[in-house]
Protein backbone atom coordinates (compact mmCIF):
# COMPACT_ATOMS: atom_id res chain seq x y z
CA UNK A 1 0.00 0.00 0.00
CA UNK A 2 1.52 3.26 -0.68
CA UNK A 3 0.08 6.54 0.68
CA UNK A 4 -0.28 8.59 -1.99
CA UNK A 5 2.03 11.90 -2.48
CA UNK A 6 0.71 15.08 -3.48
CA UNK A 7 2.12 16.21 -6.80
CA UNK A 8 0.88 19.36 -7.50
CA UNK A 9 -2.06 21.50 -5.89
CA UNK A 10 -4.05 25.07 -7.10
CA UNK A 11 -6.55 26.95 -5.45
CA UNK A 12 -8.42 29.81 -7.46
CA UNK A 13 -8.76 33.13 -5.89
CA UNK A 14 -11.86 32.99 -3.38
CA UNK A 15 -14.19 35.69 -3.67
CA UNK A 16 -16.87 37.07 -5.92
CA UNK A 17 -16.66 36.06 -9.07
CA UNK A 18 -20.21 36.38 -10.07
CA UNK A 19 -19.97 36.11 -14.02
CA UNK A 20 -17.49 33.09 -14.09
CA UNK A 21 -19.19 29.52 -14.41
CA UNK A 22 -18.39 26.63 -11.61
CA UNK A 23 -16.40 24.77 -14.56
CA UNK A 24 -14.37 27.86 -15.62
CA UNK A 25 -13.34 28.00 -11.83
CA UNK A 26 -12.79 24.19 -11.75
CA UNK A 27 -10.79 24.60 -15.00
CA UNK A 28 -8.26 26.58 -13.76
CA UNK A 29 -7.57 25.18 -10.74
CA UNK A 30 -7.37 21.56 -12.31
CA UNK A 31 -5.24 22.67 -14.95
CA UNK A 32 -2.83 24.46 -12.83
CA UNK A 33 -2.94 21.44 -10.54
CA UNK A 34 -1.69 18.69 -13.05
CA UNK A 35 0.94 21.62 -14.74
CA UNK A 36 2.25 21.90 -11.02
CA UNK A 37 2.28 17.91 -10.90
CA UNK A 38 4.17 17.79 -14.15
CA UNK A 39 2.26 15.11 -15.05
CA UNK A 40 1.27 14.26 -18.65
CA UNK A 41 -2.92 14.53 -18.23
CA UNK A 42 -3.17 10.71 -20.53
CA UNK A 43 -2.18 9.62 -16.88
CA UNK A 44 -4.86 11.00 -14.91
CA UNK A 45 -7.16 7.70 -14.14
CA UNK A 46 -9.74 8.96 -12.02
CA UNK A 47 -11.64 12.34 -10.84
CA UNK A 48 -13.16 12.43 -7.74
CA UNK A 49 -15.51 16.32 -7.35
CA UNK A 50 -16.77 17.69 -4.68
CA UNK A 51 -19.71 20.01 -4.78
CA UNK A 52 -22.68 20.70 -2.82
CA UNK A 53 -25.09 23.44 -4.34
CA UNK A 54 -24.79 23.07 -7.91
CA UNK A 55 -28.16 22.27 -8.76
CA UNK A 56 -29.60 24.86 -6.74
CA UNK A 57 -27.03 27.21 -7.77
CA UNK A 58 -26.07 27.09 -11.48
CA UNK A 59 -29.08 24.00 -11.98
CA UNK A 60 -26.42 21.93 -13.27
CA UNK A 61 -25.92 18.26 -11.73
CA UNK A 62 -23.86 15.25 -12.90
CA UNK A 63 -21.12 17.84 -12.44
CA UNK A 64 -18.23 14.91 -12.46
CA UNK A 65 -17.82 14.38 -15.96
CA UNK A 66 -18.38 18.20 -16.91
CA UNK A 67 -15.86 18.87 -14.51
CA UNK A 68 -13.27 15.91 -16.36
CA UNK A 69 -13.83 17.51 -19.42
CA UNK A 70 -13.33 20.90 -18.22
CA UNK A 71 -10.03 19.89 -17.34
CA UNK A 72 -9.58 17.88 -20.58
CA UNK A 73 -9.47 14.43 -18.86
CA UNK A 74 -11.39 11.29 -20.31
CA UNK A 75 -11.67 9.16 -17.40
CA UNK A 76 -14.23 7.88 -14.63
CA UNK A 77 -15.47 11.21 -12.88
CA UNK A 78 -17.41 11.06 -9.40
CA UNK A 79 -19.39 14.27 -7.88
CA UNK A 80 -18.98 13.43 -4.17
CA UNK A 81 -21.72 15.94 -1.94
CA UNK A 82 -20.94 15.68 1.84
CA UNK A 83 -22.20 19.13 2.22
CA UNK A 84 -19.20 21.66 3.54
CA UNK A 85 -16.96 18.06 3.57
CA UNK A 86 -17.81 17.25 -0.06
CA UNK A 87 -14.02 17.85 -1.14
CA UNK A 88 -13.09 16.43 2.06
CA UNK A 89 -14.48 13.39 1.33
CA UNK A 90 -13.55 13.21 -2.62
CA UNK A 91 -9.89 13.45 -1.13
CA UNK A 92 -10.53 10.10 1.30
CA UNK A 93 -12.05 8.82 -1.99
CA UNK A 94 -8.80 9.20 -4.03
CA UNK A 95 -6.81 8.37 -1.29
CA UNK A 96 -8.32 4.96 -1.36
CA UNK A 97 -8.11 4.57 -5.33
CA UNK A 98 -4.83 5.04 -4.98
CA UNK A 99 -3.74 3.00 -1.95
CA UNK A 100 -5.77 0.14 -3.49
CA UNK A 101 -3.53 -0.17 -6.65
CA UNK A 102 -6.89 1.03 -8.48
CA UNK A 103 -4.46 4.07 -9.78
CA UNK A 104 -1.42 5.62 -10.13
CA UNK A 105 -2.89 9.17 -10.71
CA UNK A 106 -5.95 10.72 -9.22
CA UNK A 107 -6.92 13.96 -9.23
CA UNK A 108 -8.98 15.33 -7.14
CA UNK A 109 -10.69 18.94 -6.35
CA UNK A 110 -13.98 20.73 -5.74
CA UNK A 111 -15.66 24.04 -6.83
CA UNK A 112 -18.79 26.05 -5.73
CA UNK A 113 -20.31 29.15 -6.96
CA UNK A 114 -22.61 30.74 -4.89
CA UNK A 115 -21.76 34.87 -4.70
CA UNK A 116 -24.85 34.45 -8.06
CA UNK A 117 -27.79 33.10 -6.50
CA UNK A 118 -27.22 36.03 -3.53
CA UNK A 119 -27.21 36.18 0.18
CA UNK A 120 -31.01 35.29 0.61
CA UNK A 121 -30.89 32.66 -1.77
CA UNK A 122 -27.20 31.29 -0.54
CA UNK A 123 -28.56 30.84 2.96
CA UNK A 124 -31.90 29.03 1.82
CA UNK A 125 -29.15 26.66 -0.26
CA UNK A 126 -26.62 25.99 2.53
CA UNK A 127 -29.50 25.56 4.99
CA UNK A 128 -30.55 22.04 2.79
CA UNK A 129 -27.74 20.45 4.74
CA UNK A 130 -29.95 20.14 7.72
CA UNK A 131 -32.53 18.02 8.21
CA UNK A 132 -35.66 19.80 6.23
CA UNK A 133 -38.59 18.30 8.17
CA UNK A 134 -37.56 19.12 11.50
CA UNK A 135 -34.71 21.78 10.80
CA UNK A 136 -35.60 24.05 8.15
CA UNK A 137 -38.89 24.11 8.39
CA UNK A 138 -38.59 25.69 12.04
CA UNK A 139 -36.34 28.25 10.86
CA UNK A 140 -33.18 26.64 10.90
CA UNK A 141 -30.66 28.71 8.90
CA UNK A 142 -26.49 27.35 8.88
CA UNK A 143 -25.56 30.42 11.66
CA UNK A 144 -28.77 29.70 13.61
CA UNK A 145 -27.31 25.90 14.05
CA UNK A 146 -24.31 26.93 14.79
CA UNK A 147 -25.54 29.65 17.35
CA UNK A 148 -27.56 26.73 19.09
CA UNK A 149 -24.18 24.91 19.48
CA UNK A 150 -22.50 27.95 20.68
CA UNK A 151 -24.96 28.80 23.06
CA UNK A 152 -25.27 25.06 24.42
CA UNK A 153 -21.03 25.25 24.94
CA UNK A 154 -21.01 28.81 26.52
CA UNK A 155 -23.84 27.05 29.15
CA UNK A 156 -21.44 23.86 29.45
CA UNK A 157 -18.66 24.66 29.49
CA UNK A 158 -17.84 28.70 29.97
CA UNK A 159 -16.61 30.88 27.42
CA UNK A 160 -18.43 34.06 25.70
CA UNK A 161 -18.13 35.79 22.40
CA UNK A 162 -15.02 37.89 23.14
CA UNK A 163 -13.56 34.86 22.84
CA UNK A 164 -14.57 33.67 19.76
CA UNK A 165 -14.16 37.08 18.58
CA UNK A 166 -10.21 36.52 19.47
CA UNK A 167 -10.43 33.57 16.57
CA UNK A 168 -11.85 35.70 14.37
CA UNK A 169 -9.09 38.28 14.77
CA UNK A 170 -6.48 35.52 14.47
CA UNK A 171 -7.60 34.24 11.17
CA UNK A 172 -8.11 37.39 9.48
CA UNK A 173 -4.90 38.42 10.61
CA UNK A 174 -3.06 34.93 9.36
CA UNK A 175 -5.48 35.90 5.66
CA UNK A 176 -3.33 39.29 5.32
CA UNK A 177 -0.28 37.37 3.18
CA UNK A 178 -2.67 34.55 1.40
CA UNK A 179 -3.02 36.30 -1.79
CA UNK A 180 -5.87 33.60 -2.31
CA UNK A 181 -8.07 34.79 0.41
CA UNK A 182 -11.65 36.44 -0.04
CA UNK A 183 -10.97 38.95 3.12
CA UNK A 184 -7.41 40.29 3.55
CA UNK A 185 -8.37 43.20 6.19
CA UNK A 186 -7.73 42.92 9.49
CA UNK A 187 -10.05 43.14 12.21
CA UNK A 188 -10.18 44.05 15.87
CA UNK A 189 -11.75 42.35 19.19
CA UNK A 190 -14.03 45.69 18.74
CA UNK A 191 -15.18 44.90 15.28
CA UNK A 192 -15.70 41.72 15.94
CA UNK A 193 -17.60 42.23 19.29
CA UNK A 194 -19.53 45.40 17.49
CA UNK A 195 -20.61 43.30 13.95
CA UNK A 196 -24.47 42.77 13.17
CA UNK A 197 -25.55 39.84 14.62
CA UNK A 198 -26.82 37.33 12.13
CA UNK A 199 -27.95 34.29 14.59
CA UNK A 200 -27.34 35.47 18.33
CA UNK A 201 -25.07 34.51 20.12
CA UNK A 202 -22.73 34.71 16.58
CA UNK A 203 -22.09 38.22 14.49
CA UNK A 204 -21.22 39.57 11.36
CA UNK A 205 -17.31 38.49 11.74
CA UNK A 206 -17.71 35.13 13.52
CA UNK A 207 -19.24 33.87 10.29
CA UNK A 208 -17.16 32.74 6.77
CA UNK A 209 -18.14 34.51 3.67
CA UNK A 210 -19.82 33.63 0.92
CA UNK A 211 -17.37 32.15 -1.89
CA UNK A 212 -16.70 31.71 -5.14
CA UNK A 213 -13.99 29.09 -6.20
CA UNK A 214 -12.30 25.98 -6.57
CA UNK A 215 -9.13 23.97 -5.97
CA UNK A 216 -7.70 20.28 -7.10
CA UNK A 217 -5.00 18.59 -6.44
CA UNK A 218 -2.88 15.87 -8.05
CA UNK A 219 -2.41 12.87 -6.10
CA UNK A 220 -0.08 9.73 -7.12
CA UNK A 221 2.16 6.99 -5.95
CA UNK A 222 5.26 6.99 -4.27
CA UNK A 223 6.47 4.68 -7.22
CA UNK A 224 5.24 6.78 -9.46
CA UNK A 225 6.36 9.42 -8.62
CA UNK A 226 10.00 7.95 -8.17
CA UNK A 227 10.01 7.19 -11.76
CA UNK A 228 8.72 10.46 -13.08
CA UNK A 229 11.20 12.29 -10.93
CA UNK A 230 8.49 13.99 -9.64
CA UNK A 231 9.10 16.85 -6.81
CA UNK A 232 6.38 15.19 -4.38
CA UNK A 233 7.51 15.11 -0.79
CA UNK A 234 3.99 15.41 1.34
CA UNK A 235 2.01 12.20 1.76
CA UNK A 236 -1.27 11.86 3.27
CA UNK A 237 -0.63 9.41 5.38
CA UNK A 238 -3.79 9.20 7.60
CA UNK A 239 -7.68 9.52 6.43
CA UNK A 240 -10.68 9.18 8.82
CA UNK A 241 -14.16 10.32 8.34
CA UNK A 242 -17.16 10.20 10.85
CA UNK A 243 -20.84 10.79 10.95
CA UNK A 244 -23.44 11.84 13.57
CA UNK A 245 -27.08 12.20 13.35
CA UNK A 246 -28.41 14.86 10.99
CA UNK A 247 -30.89 16.92 13.02
CA UNK A 248 -28.97 18.37 15.81
CA UNK A 249 -32.14 17.82 18.10
CA UNK A 250 -31.32 13.70 17.70
CA UNK A 251 -27.46 14.05 18.87
CA UNK A 252 -26.07 13.26 22.30
CA UNK A 253 -24.23 16.56 22.24
CA UNK A 254 -25.14 20.29 21.17
CA UNK A 255 -21.66 21.02 22.28
CA UNK A 256 -19.25 18.67 21.03
CA UNK A 257 -18.62 16.95 17.54
CA UNK A 258 -18.36 13.38 17.84
CA UNK A 259 -18.36 12.78 14.20
CA UNK A 260 -14.72 14.77 14.05
CA UNK A 261 -13.62 12.70 17.10
CA UNK A 262 -14.21 9.37 14.74
CA UNK A 263 -12.26 10.53 12.14
CA UNK A 264 -9.60 12.39 13.94
CA UNK A 265 -8.84 9.23 15.60
CA UNK A 266 -9.17 7.11 12.83
CA UNK A 267 -7.05 8.99 10.81
CA UNK A 268 -4.75 9.22 13.60
CA UNK A 269 -4.46 5.39 14.01
CA UNK A 270 -4.32 5.31 9.93
CA UNK A 271 -1.11 7.79 10.20
CA UNK A 272 0.52 5.93 13.93
CA UNK A 273 0.56 9.39 15.36
CA UNK A 274 -1.11 11.55 17.88
CA UNK A 275 -1.88 15.15 18.53
CA UNK A 276 0.77 15.90 19.84
CA UNK A 277 3.16 14.85 17.12
CA UNK A 278 1.01 17.44 14.93
CA UNK A 279 2.80 20.70 14.39
CA UNK A 280 -0.08 22.77 12.96
CA UNK A 281 -3.83 22.18 11.41
CA UNK A 282 -6.16 23.95 8.50
CA UNK A 283 -9.64 23.46 10.60
CA UNK A 284 -13.13 24.14 8.99
CA UNK A 285 -14.25 27.02 11.10
CA UNK A 286 -17.13 28.14 8.74
CA UNK A 287 -18.24 29.14 12.22
CA UNK A 288 -15.70 31.05 14.53
CA UNK A 289 -17.17 28.63 16.99
CA UNK A 290 -16.66 25.44 14.64
CA UNK A 291 -12.66 25.72 14.98
CA UNK A 292 -13.50 25.43 19.00
CA UNK A 293 -15.13 22.15 18.08
CA UNK A 294 -12.60 21.08 15.47
CA UNK A 295 -9.38 21.73 17.84
CA UNK A 296 -10.83 19.91 20.56
CA UNK A 297 -12.24 16.86 18.18
CA UNK A 298 -8.53 16.70 16.94
CA UNK A 299 -7.24 16.19 20.46
CA UNK A 300 -5.07 19.67 21.01
CA UNK A 301 -7.24 20.83 23.75
CA UNK A 302 -9.63 18.98 26.48
CA UNK A 303 -13.43 19.54 25.98
CA UNK A 304 -13.75 23.23 27.34
CA UNK A 305 -10.46 24.59 26.36
CA UNK A 306 -10.27 25.38 22.81
CA UNK A 307 -12.63 27.88 23.47
CA UNK A 308 -9.00 30.54 25.31
CA UNK A 309 -6.64 29.03 22.54
CA UNK A 310 -7.20 31.82 20.20
CA UNK A 311 -7.26 34.44 22.90
CA UNK A 312 -4.08 33.36 24.85
CA UNK A 313 -1.94 32.98 21.68
CA UNK A 314 -1.99 29.11 21.39
CA UNK A 315 -3.19 28.91 18.12
CA UNK A 316 -2.05 32.24 16.40
CA UNK A 317 0.90 32.19 14.08
CA UNK A 318 3.25 32.42 16.85
CA UNK A 319 1.72 30.24 19.06
CA UNK A 320 2.45 26.53 20.21
CA UNK A 321 0.16 25.08 16.99
CA UNK A 322 -0.59 27.36 14.80
CA UNK A 323 -4.49 26.68 13.77
CA UNK A 324 -5.86 28.26 10.22
CA UNK A 325 -2.55 30.04 8.92
CA UNK A 326 -4.72 30.08 5.34
CA UNK A 327 -7.06 32.56 7.40
CA UNK A 328 -9.22 29.53 7.53
CA UNK A 329 -12.80 29.94 6.21
CA UNK A 330 -13.35 32.42 8.09
CA UNK A 331 -10.96 34.96 5.85
CA UNK A 332 -9.65 32.65 3.04
CA UNK A 333 -13.64 32.27 2.45
CA UNK A 334 -15.74 29.14 1.96
CA UNK A 335 -16.47 27.51 -1.23
CA UNK A 336 -18.03 24.98 -0.12
CA UNK A 337 -17.13 22.23 -2.41
CA UNK A 338 -13.83 23.20 -2.75
CA UNK A 339 -13.13 23.49 0.94
CA UNK A 340 -11.56 20.39 1.82
CA UNK A 341 -9.23 20.17 -1.22
CA UNK A 342 -8.25 24.34 -0.54
CA UNK A 343 -7.22 22.60 3.02
CA UNK A 344 -5.09 19.98 1.73
CA UNK A 345 -3.59 22.11 -1.00
CA UNK A 346 -2.37 24.74 2.55
CA UNK A 347 -1.51 21.58 4.55
CA UNK A 348 0.98 20.07 1.65
CA UNK A 349 2.40 24.11 0.79
CA UNK A 350 2.96 24.97 4.64
CA UNK A 351 5.10 20.95 4.92
CA UNK A 352 7.14 22.17 1.73
CA UNK A 353 7.39 25.60 2.58
CA UNK A 354 6.26 27.35 -0.27
CA UNK A 355 3.18 28.85 1.67
CA UNK A 356 3.11 32.51 2.53
CA UNK A 357 2.81 31.74 6.29
CA UNK A 358 5.22 28.65 6.38
CA UNK A 359 7.87 30.83 8.07
CA UNK A 360 5.03 30.09 11.27
CA UNK A 361 5.75 26.26 10.95
CA UNK A 362 9.52 26.11 9.45
CA UNK A 363 10.70 22.84 10.37
CA UNK A 364 7.25 21.11 10.60
CA UNK A 365 6.75 17.20 9.76
CA UNK A 366 2.75 16.68 10.41
CA UNK A 367 -0.01 18.54 9.14
CA UNK A 368 -4.01 17.92 9.61
CA UNK A 369 -6.99 19.25 7.37
CA UNK A 370 -10.57 18.73 9.18
CA UNK A 371 -13.36 18.98 6.85
CA UNK A 372 -16.78 18.94 8.60
CA UNK A 373 -19.99 18.96 6.40
CA UNK A 374 -23.25 20.86 8.05
CA UNK A 375 -23.35 20.70 11.89
CA UNK A 376 -20.78 18.15 12.01
CA UNK A 377 -22.77 15.53 10.82
CA UNK A 378 -20.28 14.96 8.39
CA UNK A 379 -16.16 15.14 9.09
CA UNK A 380 -12.88 13.82 7.28
CA UNK A 381 -9.76 14.51 8.89
CA UNK A 382 -6.45 13.76 6.52
CA UNK A 383 -3.29 13.73 8.16
CA UNK A 384 -0.29 14.67 6.05
CA UNK A 385 3.74 14.33 6.65
CA UNK A 386 7.21 14.88 5.03
CA UNK A 387 8.60 11.51 3.59
CA UNK A 388 12.19 11.61 3.43
CA UNK B 1 -55.31 24.97 -6.88
CA UNK B 2 -52.82 22.20 -6.56
CA UNK B 3 -53.18 20.67 -3.38
CA UNK B 4 -49.45 20.35 -1.95
CA UNK B 5 -48.48 16.69 -1.23
CA UNK B 6 -48.19 15.89 2.37
CA UNK B 7 -44.94 14.73 3.59
CA UNK B 8 -46.40 11.37 5.05
CA UNK B 9 -45.95 10.99 8.83
CA UNK B 10 -44.18 14.22 9.17
CA UNK B 11 -47.44 15.42 8.55
CA UNK B 12 -49.50 13.39 10.56
CA UNK B 13 -47.18 14.16 13.73
CA UNK B 14 -47.92 17.93 12.85
CA UNK B 15 -51.61 16.99 13.45
CA UNK B 16 -51.50 15.07 16.36
CA UNK B 17 -49.36 18.56 18.00
CA UNK B 18 -52.35 20.67 16.91
CA UNK B 19 -54.94 18.21 18.29
CA UNK B 20 -53.36 18.23 21.77
CA UNK B 21 -52.50 14.27 20.70
CA UNK B 22 -48.63 14.56 20.07
CA UNK B 23 -46.18 11.73 20.52
CA UNK B 24 -42.94 10.45 19.31
CA UNK B 25 -41.09 7.26 18.65
CA UNK B 26 -39.35 4.99 21.62
CA UNK B 27 -37.58 1.79 20.76
CA UNK B 28 -37.35 -0.80 23.72
CA UNK B 29 -34.28 0.78 25.16
CA UNK B 30 -36.11 4.35 25.93
CA UNK B 31 -34.51 6.01 22.80
CA UNK B 32 -36.92 8.63 21.53
CA UNK B 33 -37.18 9.97 18.19
CA UNK B 34 -40.12 11.74 15.68
CA UNK B 35 -41.32 10.64 12.81
CA UNK B 36 -40.57 9.07 10.38
CA UNK B 37 -38.33 6.53 11.88
CA UNK B 38 -38.38 2.49 11.37
CA UNK B 39 -35.11 1.65 13.23
CA UNK B 40 -33.99 3.16 16.21
CA UNK B 41 -29.75 4.69 14.69
CA UNK B 42 -28.64 4.58 18.43
CA UNK B 43 -29.79 0.82 19.12
CA UNK B 44 -30.74 -0.31 16.15
CA UNK B 45 -34.00 -1.89 17.28
CA UNK B 46 -37.02 -1.97 15.26
CA UNK B 47 -39.86 -2.07 17.78
CA UNK B 48 -40.68 1.25 17.79
CA UNK B 49 -44.17 2.45 19.76
CA UNK B 50 -45.76 5.75 19.90
CA UNK B 51 -45.51 7.31 23.24
CA UNK B 52 -47.66 10.14 24.50
CA UNK B 53 -45.63 13.19 23.94
CA UNK B 54 -44.88 15.20 27.75
CA UNK B 55 -47.08 17.97 28.40
CA UNK B 56 -43.97 20.40 28.73
CA UNK B 57 -40.19 20.56 27.76
CA UNK B 58 -37.34 22.63 28.61
CA UNK B 59 -35.34 24.46 26.32
CA UNK B 60 -31.74 23.25 25.78
CA UNK B 61 -30.30 26.27 23.75
CA UNK B 62 -31.79 28.88 21.01
CA UNK B 63 -30.96 31.17 19.00
CA UNK B 64 -32.52 34.67 17.40
CA UNK B 65 -31.80 34.53 13.91
CA UNK B 66 -32.06 37.89 12.10
CA UNK B 67 -30.32 36.86 9.14
CA UNK B 68 -33.15 33.91 7.13
CA UNK B 69 -34.11 31.87 4.35
CA UNK B 70 -36.69 33.69 2.04
CA UNK B 71 -38.97 31.17 3.64
CA UNK B 72 -38.72 33.06 7.05
CA UNK B 73 -38.13 36.48 5.37
CA UNK B 74 -41.06 38.26 7.34
CA UNK B 75 -40.70 36.31 9.87
CA UNK B 76 -37.29 37.29 11.53
CA UNK B 77 -36.17 38.53 13.74
CA UNK B 78 -37.32 35.03 15.17
CA UNK B 79 -36.34 32.69 17.62
CA UNK B 80 -35.33 29.18 16.69
CA UNK B 81 -34.72 26.42 19.74
CA UNK B 82 -34.35 23.07 20.59
CA UNK B 83 -36.31 21.64 23.44
CA UNK B 84 -35.87 18.31 25.42
CA UNK B 85 -39.30 16.76 25.87
CA UNK B 86 -38.24 13.61 27.42
CA UNK B 87 -36.22 11.45 25.78
CA UNK B 88 -37.02 13.46 22.67
CA UNK B 89 -35.60 16.75 21.60
CA UNK B 90 -37.99 18.80 19.09
CA UNK B 91 -36.74 22.07 17.13
CA UNK B 92 -39.30 24.79 16.91
CA UNK B 93 -39.99 28.47 16.69
CA UNK B 94 -40.08 30.15 20.39
CA UNK B 95 -43.26 32.79 20.12
CA UNK B 96 -45.37 34.93 23.06
CA UNK B 97 -41.85 35.88 24.67
CA UNK B 98 -39.16 38.89 24.17
CA UNK B 99 -36.44 36.81 22.13
CA UNK B 100 -34.21 38.57 24.58
CA UNK B 101 -36.08 36.66 27.18
CA UNK B 102 -35.34 33.35 26.51
CA UNK B 103 -33.28 31.33 28.11
CA UNK B 104 -32.01 27.48 27.94
CA UNK B 105 -34.24 25.34 31.11
CA UNK B 106 -37.20 27.77 30.32
CA UNK B 107 -40.40 25.59 30.10
CA UNK B 108 -42.61 25.62 27.09
CA UNK B 109 -45.45 23.85 25.55
CA UNK B 110 -45.82 22.65 22.26
CA UNK B 111 -47.96 23.77 19.35
CA UNK B 112 -48.05 24.40 15.77
CA UNK B 113 -48.47 27.98 14.36
CA UNK B 114 -48.22 29.39 11.09
CA UNK B 115 -45.37 30.87 9.07
CA UNK B 116 -45.90 34.21 8.78
CA UNK B 117 -43.92 34.32 5.33
CA UNK B 118 -45.55 31.41 3.61
CA UNK B 119 -48.07 30.52 5.80
CA UNK B 120 -47.18 27.10 6.34
CA UNK B 121 -47.03 25.01 9.49
CA UNK B 122 -44.57 25.57 11.91
CA UNK B 123 -43.44 23.92 15.19
CA UNK B 124 -43.80 26.52 17.76
CA UNK B 125 -42.63 26.29 21.54
CA UNK B 126 -44.89 29.18 23.89
CA UNK B 127 -43.91 29.68 27.53
CA UNK B 128 -45.52 27.84 30.07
Amino acid sequence: MSDPRIAGASVTQFGKHPERTGRDLFAEAGLEALSEAGIDPEDAEALYYGNFMGELAEHQGHQGPLMAEAIGLDVPATRVEAACASAGTAVREAVKTIRNGEAEVVVVGGAERMTNIGTAAATDALAIAADDLYEVRAGMTFPGAYALMARSYFDQYGGSHEDLAHIAVKNHEHALVNEHAQIQKEITVEDAMEAPTIASPLGLYDSCPITDGAAAAVLTTESYAEEHDLDAPVAITGTGQGGDNLALQDRLHLAQTPAADKAAEEAYGDAGVGPDDVDFAEVHDCFTIAEVFAIESLGFYERGEGIAAARNGETTRDGDRPINLSGGLKAKGHPVGATGVAQLATVAWLLDGSHPRADAVPDSTVGVAHNAGGTVASTTVHVMEVQE
Amino acid sequence: MTESAQDGEYDAWLDSIESDDGYYLECSNGHGWLPPRRVCPRCHDQDLSAVDLPDSGEIASHTTITVPTPQFEDDAPYVTAIADFGPVSVTGLVRDVDPDDVAIDDVVGIDVGERVTTGERAVVFRPR
